[in-house]
């Protein structure tokens, strides 16, 4: 494929990205920025802005592609105030940094999805939680927040039609478990960020008992150009029927050209890796990735050609999470590189519940015997037993800690009894 | 003691704020950054500004990554040790800066300047390895980089 042909795909999320700048409020407006905003607030119906991301298939980008709209529609009519809406930057999925590059390429889409979420759930508190790490992307909020409100677009009475919101960063202290949307509120509360399993779910009760939309950057994002262009206009960005808008590709491991991607949903694992990271580097041959972050499981070769939305991976037994492409050649051993995701769980886990404390860790020794040559059929056995346990955790962090493993076990078994069988690593 | 202007300022920031709690973070954070650690009177500092006990503080202040229960160096380092940066060499980098510093993981070097802790992915993939020093990112690392890295700060701090 040449790249003239990659050309052909529309940037949206992206398309006032600079390698060196963020994008002005002057820029964002030129390419139709709060537009989609002003014609909301013109018509004053928050239900509309609901369907409307509700009929744009808008799946939620944090991991869980839970649909956006039918989030917002969870939201009892009745229900009290004030509401709040969470925009969740704590991107903390190993392999994942679109939140970070659409922050620090186009502030103001960020904040227009977040005053349209706002209205469309009627709250009236806007909160950007976000890690440590991006110290210089929560600065960057604060400031572009005031630019916008020296505009009337954040505040009170937004371009005169009586809505108000406020917007503030909150920073997180930096863990895991704090992406989470039950935990992050906790950790917004200032009480320890364990998850909280629902019901209550966070529309009915959610930050201070109040009915509260969490939602990730990047579904954020979207929102803008979906309220501009119309739901159809979404469904049309994908390559496949079940996938709708583009998608933010974060691809990283071994590939040439590491970074971030916006393409359509739907595009062909192969062509993401191929041609837009400019294939496998030193001459190597793509031996499997984690599509969309730690949390997932290797997708092999033989699926190179897989459309990479959440259906299809679906069908085939996988996510596409984040859509954190974590690449790896054929010299890597992949039962060492579990190992690697397993000390990045345990470390992590939050330790409320014991499953996941106590399994996690007993799951990383086994893993780490077989990669020393000192495990055997019954070892293998026992990690496979441990990793079904997890699924009776308390939250959707241990099962997401073992996908990679049981991933592992299903597709590259052989791998694995090659490290038995010759007493050691094949790799090493 | 805490400086009187940062503590005002908290102050207000706490009576201006819906729920005092919600700040309990940026005052750890404030408190740390006047102390160069969480000390205990910080611990005790943060409850009695927003109505918390010690230990509802102390539970918070043991859970996070950037919040440090004892002290750091001048330079606190973060190696990333995520699968990323992992597949790129984080372990040699790892040993590269404990040779350097002659410390190991987890340690200050003992004239206070550097602290070596290993930290999850910090969202800096595409430019693996990477760390941070002050939670300024730097990547993709060499072993050569990391030393101009060193010296630089070490002059900085003269
Ligand atoms: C262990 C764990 C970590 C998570 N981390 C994040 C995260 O860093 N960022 C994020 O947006 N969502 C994260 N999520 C998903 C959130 O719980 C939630 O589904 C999401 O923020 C909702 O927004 P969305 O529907 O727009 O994706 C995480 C979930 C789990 C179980
Ligand atoms: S599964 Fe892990 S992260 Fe989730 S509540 Fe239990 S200990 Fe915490
Ligand atoms: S794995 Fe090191 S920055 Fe992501």
């Amino acid at each position: 494929m040449s790249s003239q042909e990659t050309k052909k795909y529309p940037s949206v999320l992206l398309q006032n990205r600079h390698p060196d700048r963020i994008a002005t409020l002057d820029e964002y407006r030129r390419s139709g920025g709060y537009e989609g905003l002003t014609a909301l607030l013109g018509a004053g119906n928050p239900k509309q802005a609901q369907q409307v991301l509700l009929d744009a298939n808008l799946l939620g980008r944090g991991g869980a592609a839970f649909p956006a709209g039918k989030k917002m529609m969870t939201i009892a009519e009745n229900a009290p105030f004030p509401r709040y809406v969470v925009c969740n930057a704590d991107e903390m999925e190993p392999g994942t940094f679109k939140d970070r590059v659409l922050i620090f390429a186009d502030p103001h889409q960020l904040i227009e999805g977040i005053v349209i979420a706002g209205y469309a759930a009627r709250a009236s508190h806007g909160i950007i939680f976000i890690r440590p790490e991006y110290e210089q992307a929560a600065r960057i909020m604060e400031r572009e927040i005031e630019v916008a409100r020296s505009e009337g677009l954040v505040g009170r009475n937004i371009l005169q039609s009586g809505y108000d919101m406020e917007i503030v960063v909150h920073r997180s202290g930096g863990r895991y478990i704090c992406g989470e949307a039950t935990a992050q509120i906790n950790a917004l509360m200032g009480v320890r960020p364990n998850p909280k399993q629902p019901p209550p779910y966070p529309t009915t009760k959610g930050l201070w008992q109040r009915p509260t939309v969490v939602q990730n950057v990047e579904t954020l994002c979207c929102m803008p150009h979906i309220l501009r262009n119309g739901a159809q206009w979404f469904g049309s960005l994908a390559l496949t029927e079940n996938g709708a808008g583009t998608k933010v590709f974060c691809v990283s491991g071994r590939v040439e050209r590491p970074g971030c991607y916006e393409l359509p949903m739907g595009v062909p694992l192969k062509e993401i890796v191929e041609v837009h990271a400019g294939g496998i580097k030193n001459g190597g041959r793509f031996k499997a990735c984690l599509p969309g972050g730690a949390s997932t499981a290797f997708v092999p070769a033989r699926l190179y050609d897989i459309p990479m939305d959440y259906e299809s991976l679906k069908q085939e037994g996988f996510r596409l999470g984040t859509a954190a492409v974590m690449v790896f050649d054929h010299s890597d051993c992949l039962v060492d590189a579990t190992v690697n995701l397993l000390d990045f769980f345990a470390r992590e886990s939050c330790g409320w519940c014991t499953p996941c404390r106590d399994g996690l860790p007993y799951i990383r020794d086994l893993m780490k015997r077989v990669e020393a040559g000192r495990g055997s059929t019954e070892t293998i056995e026992k990690i496979e037993t441990m990793c079904r346990h997890m699924w009776s955790a308390y939250c959707a962090f241990a099962p997401g800690a073992v996908s990679p493993v049981q991933g592992l076990m299903a597709e590259f078994k052989d791998e694995v009894m090659a490290h038995v069988e010759q007493g050691g690593c094949p790799f090493k | 003691m805490i400086p009187e202007p940062t503590l005002s300022h908290l102050k207000d920031r706490i009576a201006a704020a819906d729920h005092p709690r919600e700040l309990v973070v940026d005052v750890m954070f404030a408190l740390q950054e006047h102390y160069g650690y969480l000390s205990d009177e910080a611990v005790e500092t943060t409850g009695a500004l927003l109505g918390m006990s010690p230990l509802q503080v102390e539970e918070l202040a043991t859970f996070y990554t950037f919040l440090y229960r004892e002290p750091v160096g001048r330079y606190v380092i973060h190696l990333c040790d995520s699968v990323i940066c992992w597949l790129d060499g984080a372990e040699s980098l790892r040993d590269h800066l404990c040779r350097k510093l002659k410390i190991e993981m987890g340690r200050t070097t003992p004239d206070g300047l550097f602290t070596l802790l290993p930290v999850c992915c910090i969202g800096y993939c595409d430019r693996s390895p990477a760390m941070l020093v002050n939670r300024k990112v730097y990547g993709p690392l060499t072993p050569e980089k990391v030393d101009e890295l060193l010296e630089k700060l070490k002059q900085e701090s003269e």
